[in-house]
């Protein structure tokens, strides 16, 4: 075994770039292994760990693209460095047949787009509060996909947003719908009289494939960043959307999502959204207080699935109440109790494998009230028989795609999980729209089939139970996507809530 | 005062000044160049570290000025400090390749309208075995005389009888007829010589004297070369007490270091050393022929011509490599990155007018690491070789990076 | 104003991920994709000399 590297300067490349040339590198005859990375600090340490530190690699800086391959002889890994610097040229080459050259900073991008209104930014976080910063100076609105951004800096950035008139979405904010554009990972939507305040992006995104399905649509989505409501940055932009979406005539009902901010800030929220003088709906995941009608016009949920729920009968004025599942109830439930039958005795414990971290919060608090403590890299302290592990946090996606990406850690996982005999029901979300990837479904589906097969071969049946979040209109399309999952042996519900009853209940939780 | 209103006010001065032609003359009189003096091209220098190419200039400028009888005395001059050297820049002037300029020698003066400054440079010598590209033989010395004796005064009567000559406008025009003004001056040169002929021929009574001045001026398709830089200069020079601006005033190049100036740090030299030219190279030379960057020219470019201009020369875009016309169009866009706004004289008719690129911003440079690019032609490294071509060539980075510190020290 | 931007026609600067861009321009959004590399060529001092000399708003 060899390995082999280059070292390009001064050639930036963005992550998905990277992730993409690596992933192409990978299926390279004899290539064991490929580190497609920029010569950071962080990356360096990356490299040097995985043993994939070359000579050339160690004077690589930020700027300098480094690629080590690893391959079972010398020809195979200088074979795939070739491939590497062909696959570089032709992206070169594509961009210059363009004719167009592209800016290289904010300012000049704005001269050669002048009337721009918005900055998306998703460079490494390194550097993306500086770019944030540009862009509000230039009086752009700001929308920060970045993460790994400190508090400091968002306070800070938010002030500066304020003082200008300006939104600063984010930071860590991938879903946004503005002006009937869906931005970052968000799903395909109608326009609509929904507005959305959401420190959560999978969070907005469960709720807008919702409302779809109920014939209602966005007019405008905000998304804040997850510790916008945090004391520290004191809810300084969820206040400043909802007084936007309260003077927008085309919103006619708001929904606001996230976890339970401080009291302080709670009380702010809720008395912004009484004087809005519109219905309103607030979805905070774990909240204390208790669940109701709320006061006047705003209604207080507990899960994601209750807020759309919740909205749509708002806006036909109709009573509502929460419900644990949608469909015919009573099948349900038989549906549950055979799949209980099916377990082999020690099979007792739920583990969910999930790509949206607002999605594994919502069913990490419904499995703890219905079926017992649950152990979570979101929740570094707890412990207990049940699991529910985050894909998308940063320990996992260094040097990785994100999972709505690249499945390639869910589906060790659920292989690792196959040969576990506590494991009753593996609980999954998989989410479609643009930025995701382009066959979710598929790409998951072999590992399921794989460890259900394997499950049962040594005389275990193992659940497979998810909910395909995402729409008819998405690139991947709702409906293929849910038969593929099916097709796995998945028993697949219309939300993420319903899908983590439907496991505690095969657990054993009494619903 | 905001970095940005002082870089506006800059830009101002760059691009709204006046530089007219009103006189040619000795240094010595027209420059105030007494003493035992050599200038040289570039930051200031060091004779050691001289190149080749540099140091046969300055010894067969001393013999010409007749200070020394030979290259012996002339070095012995030198290492006695009795001959000094020092910039162009420093003086008022401004010189191509090795950029001599002594006391004996007839320059332009270039005034500038608006602040009244003034820049100088002499009379460029034409092409092959020339003081510019450290020429050392007896042709050499014998061309500068008749250039002092015959040339330079029916020149400066002319330019006098003109009343001066708006190089601004000259250049403005010469852009739109394919000339970027560093590389190519074939038009400007033209222009010129058109405007100056019926001066000329009413100044001198000479019709032989008459006949050599003109053959000299119509075979040296460069003879505006050394006009542009005076203008450069004389337009840039007022940049360099703008308080708290991060404009680039100066670009220089001594063969040996590349410097720059900064208009809100005056007079200070940023120094790192120059990189070599690349480019096309004349039949029999190649790139191991070709001398490190050399010269004042890149005054050119601190205006927005030259490299920054390049998509209205498409004859020069050959030497920026292949891709031609659209490799030029992205060098302009490149170079607009680092620029604080677009000339309102000198535009680019290839690019519906657009003005060229100018305001070099020192933070900007840093920011996106593109240095500026200069059109230049490539001395041989070889004393006396000439040209060997022609091609492009970077300001190295840390000569920026160096201004950045200043810049951010004095704030 | 956040209004401006709920009313007006989006037109967007991408800086960071090409992919957006790529998606937004399929979708018929105005956009711009900004060639993006670490200010100084990712040099943490240099960045901060940069920030410290950055325009002020007028």
């Amino acid at each position: 075994m060899t390995r082999a590297g280059l070292v390009r300067k001064s050639a930036y490349q963005d992550s998905v770039a990277l992730l993409t040339l690596a992933r192409d590198l990978r299926t390279a005859a004899g290539v064991r292994e490929v580190a497609a990375l920029m010569g950071t600090p962080a990356n360096h340490d990356l490299l040097r760990q995985s043993g994939l530190l070359t000579a050339e690699a160690e004077s690589a800086g930020p700027n300098d693209l480094v690629i080590v391959v690893e391959a079972d002889s010398e020809s195979h890994a200088r074979a795939a460095l070739a491939r590497a610097e062909e696959l570089l040229a032709a992206r070169q080459q594509q961009r210059r047949s363009t004719g167009r050259v592209l800016p290289r900073t904010m300012e000049s991008a704005l001269r050669q787009l002048p009337g721009a209104n918005l900055a998306l930014i998703s460079v490494p976080g390194a550097w993306a509060a500086a770019e944030a910063r540009k862009a509000l100076r230039l009086g752009l609105h700001v929308m920060l996909f970045s993460d790994n951004v400190s508090v400091e800096d968002e306070v800070a950035l938010k002030r500066l947003a304020r003082d200008k008139g300006l939104l600063l979405m984010g930071p860590d904010c991938g879903t946004a719908y503005l002006g009937g554009a869906p931005l970052g990972f968000a799903n395909v939507v109608p326009r609509g009289r929904i507005g959305l305040v959401a420190a959560s992006g999978t969070g907005l995104q469960q709720v807008a494939c919702l409302l779809a399905a109920g014939g209602e649509g966005i007019s405008q989505a905000v998304g804040v960043g997850g510790r916008d409501m945090s004391r520290a940055v004191g809810g300084t932009m969820t206040l400043d959307a909802l007084d936007a979406l309260g003077a927008d005539a085309a919103t006619e009902l708001v929904v606001v999502i996230g976890k339970p901010p401080g009291p302080e800030i709670e009380r702010q929220v809720e008395d912004k959204l009484r004087g809005l003088g519109k219905p309103a709906v607030v979805a905070l995941l774990g909240a204390e207080r208790g669940v109701g009608p709320g006061e006047g016009k705003v209604r207080r949920v507990s899960t994601l699935e209750d807020a759309a729920t919740a909205a749509l009968s708002a806006l036909r004025r109709e009573t509502w109440t929460a419900r644990p599942f949608s469909r015919d109830g009573a099948a349900i439930h038989r549906r549950i109790a055979e799949a209980r039958a099916a377990l082999a005795p020690g099979q007792r414990a739920v583990h969910g494998l999930y790509a949206g971290g607002t999605l594994a919060y919502e069913a990490i608090l419904l499995l703890e009230s219905l079926a017992g403590p649950v152990a979570s890299n979101l929740r570094p302290h707890g412990d207990g028989i049940h699991r529910v592990i985050d894909f998308g946090a940063d320990e996992f996606t260094l040097g990785r795609a994100h999972p709505m990406i690249d499945p390639a850690s869910r589906i060790e996982a659920v292989a690792a999980l196959a040969k576990d005999p506590r494991v009753a029901v593996l609980l999954l979300d998989i989410v479609l729209g643009h930025g995701a990837a382009r066959d979710p479904a598929g790409d998951l589906a072999p590992a399921l089939r794989a460890a259900r097969e394997a499950a049962r071969r040594e005389g275990r049946t193992l659940h497979v139970v998810a909910s395909v979040i995402g729409t008819e209109g998405d690139p991947q399309g709702l409906a293929a996507q849910v038969a593929k999952v099916e097709d796995a042996g998945a028993w697949v519900l219309p939300s993420n809530a319903q899908a983590a009853r439907a496991a505690a209940g095969i657990a054993g939780a009494e619903l | 005062m905001t970095i940005a209103s002082a870089n506006q006010i800059a830009l101002g001065r760059l691009t709204g000044a006046e530089p007219i032609l009103i006189d040619c003359g000795p240094a010595r009189t027209v420059m105030g160049l007494t003493g035992r003096t050599v200038l040289h091209a570039g930051p200031p220098l060091g004779w050691e570290t001289a190149c080749e190419t540099m140091k046969a200039a300055i010894l067969c400028a001393i013999r010409y000025e007749g200070w020394a009888a030979d290259d012996a005395e002339a070095l012995d001059l030198l290492v006695k400090g009795e001959v000094e050297i020092a910039p162009c820049h420093a003086a008022g002037a401004a010189g191509p390749m090795t950029g001599m300029v002594t006391p004996s020698m007839p320059v332009f003066l270039v005034e500038e309208r608006r602040s009244g400054g003034r820049a100088f440079a002499t009379v460029n010598e034409g092409l092959g075995k020339v003081l510019r590209f450290g020429a050392n033989d007896p042709s050499v010395i014998e061309r500068l005389r008749w250039i002092e004796g015959e040339a330079g005064p029916l020149l400066g009567a002319a330019i006098q009888a003109s009343g001066g000559i708006d190089l601004r406008a000259l250049m403005a025009q010469a852009l739109r007829m394919g000339d970027e003004m560093h590389q190519r001056n074939i038009a400007a040169s033209s222009l010129l010589a058109r405007l100056l002929m019926p001066h000329l021929a009413r100044a001198g009574k000479d019709q032989d004297a008459l006949a050599r001045v003109a053959e000299f001026m119509a075979g040296n398709d460069q003879f505006f070369l050394n006009l542009a830089m005076a203008a450069g200069k004389a337009s840039a020079d007022p940049c360099l007490d703008v308080a708290g601006s991060t404009v680039v005033a100066t670009m220089a190049r001594n063969g040996t270091d590349f410097g720059i100036r900064v208009a809100g740090l005056g007079d200070r030299w940023f120094t790192a050393p120059v990189n070599t030219p690349q480019g096309l190279y004349f039949p029999g030379f190649g790139p191991e022929d070709a001398n490190p960057d050399i010269g004042d020219s890149a005054i050119i470019e601190t205006i927005g011509l030259g490299g920054f201009a390049m998509a209205a020369s498409p004859a020069v875009a050959a030497f920026v490599g292949a891709g031609g016309f659209r490799q030029a169009v992205a060098v302009t866009e490149e170079m607009a990155e680092i620029c604080v706004g677009e000339h309102p004289r000198f535009r680019i008719p290839a690019l519906d007018d657009r003005g060229s690129p100018v305001g070099i911003d020192v933070r900007k440079v840093v920011e996106t690491g593109i240095t500026p690019l200069i059109n230049t032609g490539i001395a041989g490294r070889r004393p006396g070789t000439g040209q060997i071509g022609a091609g492009v060539v970077r300001a190295p980075l840390a000569c920026f990076e160096q201004a950045l510190e200043a810049l951010a020290a004095a704030r | 104003m956040i209004s401006d931007l709920f009313a007006r026609e989006l037109r967007v600067i991408n800086c960071g991920l090409e992919s957006f861009a790529e998606e937004l321009e399929q979708l018929g959004v105005s956009v711009i994709h900004v060639e993006w590399s670490p200010p100084a060529g990712g040099d943490p001092r240099k960045a901060a000399l940069l920030a410290a000399l950055e325009d002020e708003d007028g």
